[in-house]
C-alpha cells in the first residue's frame, strides 16, 4: 500500500482511539464509557493491523472488543446501571492529582520513547515481516508460542482454570 | 510509525490512569484499566517490529490476564454491590479506617 494512505489511515485511526479514551474517562454514564471503549479498542486493532500484526488484531475484536466487552455490559445490565446514575467525577484536589499523575507518567514515557538510540532510524519490521511471509499471520505467532514459550502458555491456562473458579466462587451467593 | 504508535500507547496509558484517578465507578475504574493493558499492548506490537514478533506472542499472555482479571474483577463487583447497593468507592468503607 502507498506509505502516505497508511499514515493516513494511522492518523484517523490514532484520532479516534484518543478521542474515544477521553469519551470514556469524560462520560458520566456507564454505558456510554463502555461504547467510548469499544471504538478504541477497534481503532487498536486496525493498528494492529497497520504494523502488520493481523493475527493479534483478529484476537483484540474477538477477545477484547467482543468477550471482555460483552462482560461489562452484562454486568452493567445486571445491576442496572444503564440510567438513573449518580455523577462520580471527583472534585477539587482529586483532579489535579489525576492530571499531575497522568501528566508525570505521559512525560515519563515521552522521555524514554524520545530518547535517541531506543529506535532505529529506518522503518523496521523486517523481522515480523519475514516471519509472517514465511509461516503465515497465524504461524508467526504459533511456531514461537508453542516452541519456546510453552511453559508460559501451560501456565496461562491454569490461571485461566483459577480465575473461573475465582469468578464463580465470588459472585455465588452462599459458599 | 512504530514511532507514532508508541506515542499513541503513552497517551492512552496516561488517559487510563487519570480516568482511575478521577473516577469513583468502580466499572469504570476496570474500563480505564483495560485501556492501560491496551495501551501495553500496542506498545509491544509496535516494539514487536524493532526486536521481533517474541513482542506479539506475550501480548497473548497480557490478554489472558486481562481477561482473567476482568472476570474475577467483575465477580468482585458483583459481590461489593450485593453488599452496598452501590458501585461508588465513596460508600467501600468498611475497611478505610
Amino acid at each position: 500500500m502507498n506509505p502516505s494512505v497508511v499514515s493516513f489511515i494511522f492518523v484517523v485511526l490514532a484520532v479516534v482511539a484518543v478521542l474515544g479514551g477521553i469519551g470514556m474517562v469524560a462520560s458520566r454514564s456507564p454505558m456510554a464509557s463502555l461504547l467510548f471503549l469499544v471504538t478504541t479498542l477497534f481503532s487498536i486493532a486496525g493498528i494492529f493491523l497497520l504494523l502488520n500484526a493481523q493475527f493479534i488484531a483478529a484476537v483484540q475484536v474477538i477477545v477484547y472488543a467482543g468477550a471482555i466487552m460483552v462482560l461489562f455490559l452484562f454486568v452493567i445490565m445486571l445491576l442496572n446501571l444503564g440510567h438513573d446514575y449518580r455523577p462520580d467525577v471527583r472534585r477539587g484536589a482529586w483532579i489535579v492529582l489525576g492530571f499531575l499523575g497522568a501528566g508525570v507518567i505521559g512525560a515519563v514515557l515521552a522521555r524514554t520513547i524520545t530518547q535517541p538510540g531506543l529506535l532505529p532510524q529506518q522503518g523496521g519490521g523486517a523481522l515480523v515481516d519475514a516471519s509472517v511471509r514465511d509461516l503465515g499471520a497465524v504461524g508467526a505467532v504459533a511456531y514461537p508460542l508453542y516452541r519456546d514459550f510453552a511453559v508460559p502458555f501451560e501456565i496461562t491456562s491454569v490461571l485461566l482454570l483459577v480465575a473461573a473458579i475465582g469468578a464463580v466462587l465470588l459472585a455465588k451467593r452462599r459458599v | 510509525m512504530v514511532y507514532w504508535s508508541l506515542w499513541l500507547a503513552a497517551v492512552l496509558f496516561a488517559l487510563g490512569v487519570l480516568g482511575v484517578v478521577i473516577r469513583r465507578n468502580v466499572i469504570i475504574l476496570f474500563m480505564c484499566i483495560e485501556l492501560m493493558l491496551n495501551a501495553a499492548n500496542l506498545a509491544f506490537v509496535a516494539l514487536s517490529r524493532v526486536v521481533g514478533i517474541e513482542g506479539q506472542v506475550f501480548v497473548f499472555f497480557v490478554m489472558t490476564v486481562a481477561a482473567a482479571e476482568a472476570a474475577v474483577g467483575l465477580a468482585i463487583v458483583i459481590s461489593l454491590f450485593r453488599h452496598t447497593e452501590s458501585v461508588d468507592t465513596a460508600n467501600f468503607n468498611l475497611l478505610r479506617w
